[in-house]
């Protein structure tokens, strides 16, 4: 197990490096560069930047350099968490992204707790109370949520919530509660505005999973051990919580691992529509600007962030199921 | 006379025989009637001599969700196709005095209890916060007219012509309202269903080409050109999908004509798509390569690309229409979000994420709740697909019940 992940590290070192060589030359792609956008914006609204100016800021912050020297310059700083320096921002890359960072991961850590807890409950009782009207309603639901993604969903709920609830939806909390201390009033706000993220990110995943749930249990309690447990005498819910949801909840991990790069994808359009502190946000404005430390650290994160979460699953997976064996 | 005897003899055998066989062939007669399914009294023969795009089409109009999401799914099409002449006016025709008119309802009968199609004449006034009220005149009746002449267009971008479905002879008939600038947001919806719908179907037909060729190749020819192949899609899924489209779409120079970045934005979004069907292809022909029809094949003489072209490609061709039916939605929906977030189709291309776009305002939202349709519309688009996808894929493998 040990020298499993040591070597789906060891492999994935090398894939890192390789995929930081895609993303800097796709972050590279518009033509001209940080300076040459700022210098067109300011022509547009009737400023103007010198040549010489523009030149000279080139030389300060190494556009001018070639490609690689810039990767290279780029890639040398990362033991020291020094991915280069946000020119639109005025700051280390590291500082501008890390609270954001912090919030992605939170977000989506809450929102996988929150698939979980609903996912399995719902698709037990569905698998259990098979065809009857709450299966069915069910199902259906979770066919709709399956199908409309959070970035859709995000802006219902942003219109749903201006038109019909009329309250402020998008970002953390209400304006007159952001300055404030943390009093209850607050945490509510905070958390009336957190919940519906939560919810929006994971529903689609939460949908898959608990048809997957749903099906698996189907199956296993098709199995003879389940019917002799029923013949021996044993106690319905026993048979199901003990014996079959035991058994049908491992291929879940599996699943979940799948779903977590549709919530890596999805936070990224629904913090830019709810206007969240994610990281889409700030990714989207350093696309636009030509930030290109800033954009390219946080593709390359996201990349590792869906990496990581595929070892992770595999090693989870594993752990549950005694049968697997990696080697 | 002896053999008189044995002549008469024989013939009177043959005669007997004659007999036999013709009872025996009309016992056989009356014995073929067809067997009947006692279940839905069908003859068996149907079912048991159907080939298999008869049992495939046989289980999908059985799923009415999936035919249900294929009749709507044609309905936008149809209505796409037809958009400039369904409109009742171009995307781009401004009415000053209908800035933000609520959706016109359509009245049948009227105060004196007379049927006809018409609509009140809306009054544009303002109020003491300078916000725009429509009153309905009660005593203007306007009546809707069919076949009219209007805006003139170019259907199908050949024949130009200037006849719309419907239209009012004069103020301005808005099914769905208008927008900030007095346009017709029904008419614009169908003109931008032509982009959304028509740039998920190159972006899929393009994946469709890549992963079908790849996919085909990977699982053929095995060894060391699988092995390249396959490494090439674990590299382009260890990306992120969004953020990746974003990076690319954000390359698109501003400068680039219409056509060019419409062609950029769905080669993008196959860039992803096609690892999907190449995958799921790989694993089929692997296990088909190995078949005795394919081995019958090659032992006759066919060549490589016979076997593929006559044998593996039609094989797997129910997994491509599924795979590629399951793909739309998500190809339609990544052009939604790209144009909404500005690194896709930009006005004055009238898309479904061009029109939530220019609906983004969440204060104009709050006054003006139709010019959020477009929403609606991608959402509808989107479930009906999954749903035809969905009973597609229960199908495609008729065997199963």
């Amino acid at each position: 197990m040990v020298a499993y992940i040591l070597r789906r590290l060891a492999v994935m070192i090398p894939t890192i490096f390789l995929i930081s060589v895609i993303t800097f030359i796709i972050i590279q792609l518009p033509p001209g560069d940080y300076f040459t956008t700022l210098q067109s914006l300011a022509a547009e609204t009737g400023g103007g930047m010198d040549t010489a100016v523009l030149q000279r800021l080139q030389q300060v912050y190494g556009l001018d350099q070639p490609m690689h020297i810039q990767y290279i310059r780029w890639v040398s700083g990362w033991v020291r968490l020094d991915f280069g320096y946000s020119l639109e921002w005025g700051a280390p890359v590291w500082t501008v992204i890390s609270k954001q960072l912090n919030y992605t991961l939170f977000l989506g850590f809450l929102s996988i707790i929150f698939m979980v807890i609903t996912a399995v409950p719902i698709g037990i009782y569905s698998a259990t109370h098979q065809y009857s009207i709450g299966d069915h309603t069910l199902s259906a639901i979770g066919f709709v949520g399956l199908c409309i993604p959070g970035f859709l969903l995000a802006l219902l709920w942003m219109f749903l919530g201006i038109v019909v609830f009329q309250f402020d939806v998008g970002n953390t909390m209400s304006m007159e509660y952001r300055e404030a201390p943390w009093t209850l009033a607050k945490v509510w706000d905070y958390t009336y505005h957190l919940l519906p993220a939560v919810v929006i990110l994971g529903l689609s995943s939460t949908a898959q999973l608990q048809r997957i749930m749903r099906s698996n249990l189907l199956d296993v309690l098709g199995m003879q051990h389940i019917t002799t447990a029923r013949a021996k005498g044993l106690e319905e819910n026993k048979v199901i919580n003990k014996y079959a949801v035991r058994v049908a909840i491992n291929p879940l991990i599996s699943v979940l691992a799948l779903e977590i790069p549709k919530i890596i994808n999805q936070s990224a359009l629904v913090g830019i529509v709810m206007m969240l502190p994610t990281l889409g946000p700030v990714y989207l404005r350093a696309l636009l600007s030509q930030d290109v430390y800033l954009s390219g650290t946080i593709l390359l994160i996201t990349t590792i962030m869906l990496m990581v979460s595929n070892l992770l699953a595999d090693i989870a997976l594993a752990w549950v199921d005694p049968r697997i064996t990696l080697t | 006379m002896h053999s008189d005897n044995s002549h008469t003899k024989l013939e009177a055998q043959r005669q007997e025989l004659n007999d036999l066989y013709e009872g025996y062939a009309n016992r056989q007669l009356i014995e073929e009637e067809p067997a009947i399914d006692p279940r839905t009294g069908k003859p068996l023969q149907d079912i048991y001599g159907a080939s298999q795009w008869r049992l495939i089409w046989r289980k999908f109009i059985r799923n009415q969700a999936a035919l249900g999401g294929g009749i709507v799914i044609l309905l936008f099409y149809l209505v796409a196709i037809f958009g400039d002449f369904i409109a009742p006016y171009g995307k781009d025709t401004r009415y000053r005095e209908s800035i933000y008119m609520p959706p016109s309802e359509v009245q049948i009968v009227d105060s004196n209890g007379k049927l006809g199609l018409f609509i009140y004449e809306q009054k544009q006034e303002f109020d003491k916060n300078l916000k725009r009220v429509y009153t309905p005149n009660l005593e203007k009746k306007i009546p809707i007219q069919f076949f009219v002449r209007g805006d003139s267009y170019k259907l199908l971008g050949l024949f130009e012509s200037d006849l719309h479905l419907f239209g009012v002879p004069e103020g301005m008939i808005a099914l769905f309202g208008a927008d900030r600038q007095g346009r017709d947001m029904f008419s614009r919806l169908v003109i931008g269903s032509q982009v959304s719908l028509s740039i998920g179907l190159v972006g899929v037909i393009l994946s469709l080409i890549l992963g079908t060729i790849l996919g085909i190749i990977s699982g053929y020819y095995a060894g060391w050109t699988d092995d390249i192949i396959q490494r090439l899609i674990e590299l382009i899924r260890s990306f992120p999908s969004v953020p990746l489209w974003m990076a690319l779409s954000a390359a698109i120079p501003m400068t680039w004509t219409i056509g060019q970045t419409y062609f950029a934005i769905s080669l993008i979004l196959s860039l992803l798509g096609w690892t999907w069907l190449a995958r799921q292809l790989r694993g089929q022909v692997l296990a088909l390569r190995n078949q005795d029809f394919v081995l019958a094949a090659r032992l006759a003489g066919a060549s490589d690309s016979w076997i593929i072209f006559r044998h593996l490609i039609p094989a797997t061709l129910g997994q491509i229409i599924v795979v590629s039916t399951l793909q739309m939605p998500a190809m339609i929906l990544a052009e939604t979000s790209l144009s909404w977030l500005g690194l896709g189709l930009r006005p004055p291309v009238v898309s479904w994420g061009v029109l939530i776009q220019e609906s983004q305002n969440y204060q104009s939202l709050a006054l003006y709740p139709w010019v959020f349709l477009p929403a609606v519309a991608v959402a509808i688009c989107i479930l009906a697909f999954s749903y035809l996808g969905d009973g597609l894929r229960d199908s495609v493998d008729p065997y199963t019940i």
